[in-house]
């Protein structure tokens, strides 16, 4: 635990010029002592500027979370798809699906756990100008959540794109779930494989998915509409959160840097009951969870492989990882149901 | 000594004196702008972009909350920083519940009930059945001695209870109130209470640090008050910091106890097995008089006026803040058709013997006065008491294939 006393009294008295304080950043995880599958973060970001008032708590917090990352240290955005090498020939039978997500923060307004409801409805108000405007392969449509009919929401249930007002007591003892359903919605393409949630634990998730391996191409997609909608929002003066020091400023600090969790739902029964799966996992920068998503242990042998980091490497680095990752664990796979050792593929810590 | 703590808690005030007396430019920098911020935000965000969707609300807060009002309120605040949104904030997030028209807003404070009058006072006019904060005086008496015919029946009476709530004046309220406040309420209500003596006399459980055998015993006593589940009270913020200083008091025989930091900063509950109403009561009177005695002695004491009685964290809870009940069978009765409306005319209410978010299940009835505010305890002992002797009339009557009555209803306020 980061919070001493010290570190806490010399917070106490200071708020961001929205009114945030360090009660507040503190909250959540106060009031949730752990997580059972993961080690949680326990602070939220109320706005932009909570990550320089408070420095002083966040930055060992950051330093921790993110493998040793430096206040000084500097990080790479890199959405160019084109230098992602490969990542078009995962095996689908053993790759059922491929998802990369990440979140944006509109500057000018304050973050989820703060935000008025004024706020929220302007943030909805300037996503749905933005999302309107993309077109071909991205003309899409929003849904608002307190608003939908009957027939669409089942519909939205059933392609699994719905989300629902938080119940982990993470997100609600941050805040996170006032106001319900004020100003939230979902859109998506026609295609349904380029999805917006607006306003649930960041003002804008972005999602690219789709069925089987083709890592390459919902990489393609993602940065491509991530480009277009932030063009958009930079036309109205209202860019997205960034800096040099942090990349993208998200609400919760285990977000910064890319935001970006790129994964796949992959058939690992071998492999994952393997003495070495945990060490694997370590040495390739991978984490996994059921296919439920964060809350959730895994299901017949099938995992949801991501990222492990978020900051201090790029987007494409990030992605880069999964794809080789995944490869190489399917090979393992593989290698293991025709009973062979896969000692020798095990691989260096990158 | 209670106005100096009161004067170093001043919450948000104090805190930005601490930051410009010595936290660094960055911190004095951002007091300055600090105001300008928030002026621009006003700006940017009038009222009337921040006016709650109220469309698929029932509580009283959305029945009586108007656009005007909002905007007259919504940019004040309590000594405290407490603001008319963070009342409101419970009431919005919750449109209905399915057994009782909640309020729908919380106090932060004992000013908050001033400082938003504009929309407390209706709500209060709406819960309390026309009890018009504007105009009338509530009437406290604890004077025991007064009840009349206050022993029911046991075959039909199973328990007997009076609970209220007391908070501790110049302290935040469960929604806003900082875990140095939440525990100084602890440590104001543990020094008074061991000074009880006599049937009284008992010991304090903290939550945090029971073991689990004290928690085993408290479980099956059915004294454990667990973290608040109901999103009305998590949603109003009375959960936070969980479970530090929140503890449970009782005394040695088990018919007085103390809840500490749930929903209010005390709640006050006696209670027994079978129908001595009117001995609870007795007690419950002896107990609260001396609690407050025994910190009056230190230089505290309860929030209290004569326009809203006791100050307490739901407005549905002022004035006496009391509700006494029992567990009562009525197998004939509760089938019987005119049972609501009979409830309705004594002024009480049924809930499951579970407490206010049940069903009631089989035969047995937690019967409870309706009312809190514009009556004294004294007055709405006695129409409980009389109210469930009449229940156990109509219930043996109708055992008796005789005939039953619907009462005229009962006199809202004195005059």
């Amino acid at each position: 635990m980061v919070l001493t006393k010290d570190i806490y009294n010399k917070l106490r008295g200071k708020s961001t010029p929205s009114g945030f304080t360090v009660d507040d950043i503190i909250q959540t995880g106060v009031d949730n002592p752990g997580h059972p599958f993961i080690m949680t973060v326990g602070c939220v970001a109320g706005d932009e500027e909570s990550y320089e008032v408070f420095k002083d708590l966040l930055d060992p917090i950051i330093s921790d979370r993110h493998s040793g990352y430096k206040p000084t240290d500097k990080h790479r955005t890199d959405l160019n798809f084109e230098n992602l090498k490969g990542g078009d020939d995962l095996d689908p039978a053993y790759v059922l699906s491929s998802r990369v997500r990440t979140g944006r923060s509109i500057k000018g307004f304050t973050l989820p756990p703060h935000n008025s409801r004024g706020e929220r409805r302007t943030i909805e108000k300037l996503s749905i100008e933005a999302l309107a405007t993309l077109s071909g392969e991205f003309k899409g449509k929003y849904y608002p959540l307190n608003g939908m009919t009957d027939k669409e929401q089942d519909q939205l249930i059933n392609d699994h794109f719905l989300f629902d007002k938080p119940v982990s007591p993470l997100l609600t003892c941050a805040g996170m779930a006032r106001d319900w359903p004020d100003a939230r919605g979902i859109w998506h393409n026609d295609a349904k494989t380029f999805l917006v949630w607006v306003n649930e634990e960041d003002h804008l998730r972005v999602i690219s998915m789709q069925q089987g391996g083709n890592m390459k191409e919902v990489f393609r997609r993602f940065c491509t509409g991530l480009l277009k909608i932030e063009e958009t929002f930079k036309k109205h003066n209202h860019g997205f959160m960034w800096n040099e020091h942090l990349g993208y400023v998200l609400t919760c600090p285990s977000n910064l840097g890319t935001g970006l969790r790129g994964g796949v739902h992959v058939k690992l029964p071998k492999l994952s009951t393997h003495a070495k799966f945990e060490e694997i996992l370590t040495r390739l920068r991978l984490q996994k969870r059921g296919t439920g998503g964060v809350d959730t242990a895994s299901v017949g042998g099938v995992f949801d492989i991501s990222n492990a980091d978020r900051l201090g490497s790029s987007e494409v680095d990030q992605v880069q990882m999964v794809v080789d990752g995944v490869k190489l664990m399917v090979a393992m796979e593989k290698k293991l149901e025709k009973s062979e050792s896969i000692d020798d593929m095990i691989p260096a810590q990158k | 000594m209670a106005t100096q703590f009161t004067r170093m808690l001043a919450g948000r005030n104090t805190a930005v004196v601490l930051a410009s007396l010595g936290a660094g430019t960055l911190a004095t920098g951002y007091l300055l702008t600090d105001s300008t911020a928030a002026a621009e935000r006003r700006v940017l965000y009038p009222p009337s972009a921040d006016f709650p969707d109220l469309r698929k609300h029932n509580n009283c807060m959305a029945a009586s909350l108007t656009p005007a009002i909002y905007a007259h309120l919504r940019d004040k605040s309590t000594p405290n920083n407490w603001t008319l949104n963070q009342s409101i904030q419970t009431g919005v997030d919750n449109p209905g519940h399915p057994f009782i028209k909640t309020v729908g807003m919380v106090a932060g404070d004992e000013e908050t009930y001033e400082v938003f009058s504009e929309i407390f006072d209706p709500v209060i006019k709406d819960r309390h059945n026309g009890y018009d904060p504007r105009t009338m005086k509530h009437p406290t008496d604890l004077d025991s001695s007064k009840i009349t015919s206050g022993v029911f029946d046991e075959r039909y009476v199973l328990s007997s209870r009076v609970r209220t709530g007391r908070s501790i004046r110049g302290l935040s309220l469960p929604p806003a109130c900082s875990r140095a406040e939440r525990r100084e309420v602890e440590r104001v209500a543990v020094m008074a209470l061991s000074g009880l003596k006599g049937d009284l006399a008992g010991r304090y459980y903290s939550l945090g640090d029971m073991n689990e055998r004290e928690q085993q015993q408290l479980i099956d006593e059915h004294f454990l008050f667990d973290k608040p589940v109901s999103p009305l009270l998590t949603s109003a913020g009375m959960a936070r910091d969980w479970p530090d200083a929140r503890g449970i008091w009782h005394n040695n025989q088990k018919n007085f106890l103390i809840w500490i930091n749930e929903e209010d900063h005390t709640r006050i509950i006696s209670m027994e097995k079978g129908g001595n109403m009117k001995r609870v009561f007795e007690r419950f009177c002896r107990g609260l008089k001396q609690v407050e005695q025994l910190i009056h002695e230190r230089g505290w004491e309860f929030m209290w006026n004569e326009r809203l009685g006791y100050i307490l964290t739901c407005p549905s809870n002022l004035g006496t803040g009391l509700r006494a009940g029992v567990h009562v069978r009525l197998p004939n009765l509760s089938k019987d058709p005119r049972f609501s409306k009979i409830l309705e005319n004594l002024r009480l209410q049924k809930r499951g013997t579970g407490g206010v978010d049940t069903a009631a299940t089989g035969d047995t009835f937690d019967i409870s006065n309706n009312d809190r505010l514009g009556k004294s305890e004294v007055e709405l002992v006695q129409l409980v008491v009389d109210g469930v002797n009449y229940l156990i009339d109509c219930e043996k009557r109708l055992e008796r294939g005789q005939d039953i009555k619907i009462p005229s209803p009962l006199a809202q306020f004195r005059r």
